[in-house]
């Protein structure tokens, strides 16, 4: 029998797979972009599984407005890589290195 | 939805309005200066929703089913918001202007910005939490790559959209696993929830149902870090900081900082106020992370752009401790000194704009050096500002750290007030040393004269402002108590 559990454990490991995406990933932008999708769509799975053992409906409608904001967010991410991939002529993460922090 | 929700958001409507027919309007114009008119534009319309909402409504209302509240706590914090961005504007005119960059999205994508943060200081709900949260932030990535022909501006862009993008990913997780383990979104709700008698209820998952609301609790602690830039999660912020136009930095360091924190003092006392010692280490750690950081690594930088990020991290820190305190007095501490942060931030900034040499923006601040015999007025005002930053004795800056120095005793962390102090002496050295190098310094190629009326006058009248404040800090406390009680009745 496939209870909520299952659904957290599936949610909660996209989600780690979605952090380190982000932070061991040293070839290319996109790919921290993809991660980022990872992450949120984690969350979703999350919300819906939540929504429907409580038998509440706001855990869908929270993620209906994830996935609005999300493709919002990827846009303007995409938008940006563009305008940097201009001026410095590569997106590969090793690049984006002008100022050490 | 009924005619009562939309007077509540009334003026959010309206700057949303605007902000929308703004951008119909200079799509459809052709003029040349449609940029410069929507900048003095947008920061009028600011100053004059800060003024109504400052003074048309009282009480707290409640709109679209208890998710977004409007009370004294979001009315101070809005007034905050839009005279702190209607001032950024102000000096920023000219600057964008010298640099070609006074186009007409800049004042419009401020003004969704805004819009943003005055959702998010009146969010009530995780739902409408994470829309304003994103709204602003989604506004603040494209500005921070404003200059998108200059790579430096790009990257800033770019590193703040990923680490942002990273943060909201934590917010959302946190916000699910509250949403599971509590049963709803609404931040009254979840205070039920963490109740006793709600925690005795039924789990979902079997698991023990307080561990749940913890580990969501925690996520969205750290996704605000983030977005306050409170170490350990400051690390974009030097990087973004000194990329960014200066413009848009000093946005960076004022308004959204209050946004951020009265959401997170929102969500810790509204929502998990039944929890307060589980949430009050954390923050008070933060704090004292994010004061020593501050102040430590800022010791070596030469940029003065980066330096401020650094300041900001700690003056960070310093208004944690008032929100690790969990009292209203710690509340009312907090708002005192963002409020005092502002008035000393928008000032230095107001100056750091019109440092140009050659007609070039330059932020090293050796370039400095004797500056005080080329304009005397101008460093003065500075020194008063960075002395007021230091916390040194008889200016505004130093009120701010004592309230939230006090409100942390009376809360019972004196070590937290402790190492608080400790971390404002050696914080001080570095606002002290861009004063030597302005005084004492070397004297290199003499910076040009060239500071715009708009700069001159914010610069004077912020260190005006720190000097003569003192006195009664200009009754802002009859506002800012009743706005920290709004949380604690």
């Amino acid at each position: 029998m496939i209870g909520i559990e299952h659904y957290l454990i599936v949610a909660a490991i996209l989600f780690v797979i979605g952090v380190f995406g982000i932070f061991l990933n040293r070839k290319n932008v996109i790919v921290i972009l993809m991660s980022i999708e990872l992450m949120l769509l984690a969350v979703n799975i999350n919300l819906v599984a939540f929504s429907v053992h409580l038998g509440d409906l706001t855990g869908q409608v929270f993620t209906m407005f994830v996935l609005t904001v999300a493709a919002a967010e990827a846009a303007i991410g995409l938008a940006i890589i563009v305008c940097f991939f201009r001026s410095r002529g590569s997106i590969a993460v090793d690049d984006v290195n002008l100022m050490k922090g | 939805m009924t005619l009562d929700d939309l007077t509540v958001v009334l003026p959010e409507l309206v700057l949303a309005v605007f902000g929308m027919s703004a951008l119909i309007w200079a799509v459809f114009s052709t003029g040349g200066r449609r940029g410069a008119a929507l900048i003095w534009l947008t920061s009028a319309v600011f100053v004059g929703m800060a003024a109504w909402i400052a003074f048309a409504t009282t009480g707290e209302k409640m709109a679209f089913s208890n998710s977004f509240v409007d009370d004294s706590l979001s009315r101070f914090a809005k007034v905050m918001i839009l005279l702190s961005a209607s001032v950024v504007l102000f000096i920023s005119r000219d600057f964008l202007s010298r640099e070609r960059l006074a186009k007409f999205e800049f004042p419009v994508l401020v003004g969704f910005a805004v819009l943003g943060m005055m959702v998010m200081v009146s969010a009530n709900d995780l739902i409408v939490l994470y829309l304003g949260l994103e709204l602003q932030s989604l506004s603040l990535y494209v500005l921070a790559a404003f200059h998108r022909n200059s790579v430096r501006s790009t990257e800033a862009g770019l590193k703040y959209f990923v680490l942002g993008a990273l943060s909201s990913g934590l917010l959302l997780y946190g916000a699910s696993l509250v949403y599971g383990f509590a049963g709803t979104t609404s931040l009254p709700g979840i205070a039920a929830a963490m109740s006793p008698e709600g925690l005795a209820a039924q789990s979902p998952a079997g698991v023990n149902k307080s561990i749940g609301l913890l580990f969501g609790m925690a996520f969205m602690i750290v996704a605000l870090a983030f977005k306050v830039a409170a170490a350990p999660f400051h690390m974009w912020t030097p990087d973004v900081y000194e990329g960014s136009p200066t413009p848009v930095t000093a946005l960076f360091s004022t308004a959204p900082k209050v946004a951020a924190l009265v959401l997170l003092a929102r969500l810790l006392t509204t929502g998990f106020g039944n929890v307060v010692a589980d949430w009050q280490n954390i923050i008070a750690a933060v704090s004292v992370l994010s004061m020593f950081v501050g102040a430590i690594t800022a010791i070596g930088q030469t940029d003065i752009k980066r330096l401020m990020a650094y300041s900001s991290i700690a003056h960070m820190g310093f208004a944690l401790m008032g929100a690790a305190a969990g009292t209203a007095q710690g509340l009312e501490a907090m708002l005192l000194y963002m409020a005092i942060y502002l008035v000393m931030n928008v000032g230095t900034f107001a100056f750091i704009l019109s440092m140009r040499r050659r007609n070039q923006p330059v932020t090293d601040i050796y370039a400095l050096g004797m500056f005080s015999k080329q304009s005397p007025v101008q460093a003065l005002s500075l020194m008063l500002l960075l002395f007021s930053m230091a916390g040194i004795v008889p200016l505004l800056g130093f009120v701010a750290k004592l309230y939230v120095f006090l409100a942390a005793i009376d809360g019972g962390m004196v070590w937290l007030a402790i190492s608080g102090g400790i971390a404002s002496v050696i914080g001080a050295f570095y606002y002290l040393r861009i004063v030597y190098v302005m005084y004492f310094g070397e004297q290199r190629t003499p910076l040009d004269n060239t500071i715009p009326r708009s700069g001159l006058i914010t610069l004077v009248a912020s260190a005006i402002i720190v000097v003569v404040g003192v006195v009664n800090l200009f009754s802002i406390t009859q506002w800012s108590t009743v706005a920290a009680l709004a949380l604690f009745q």
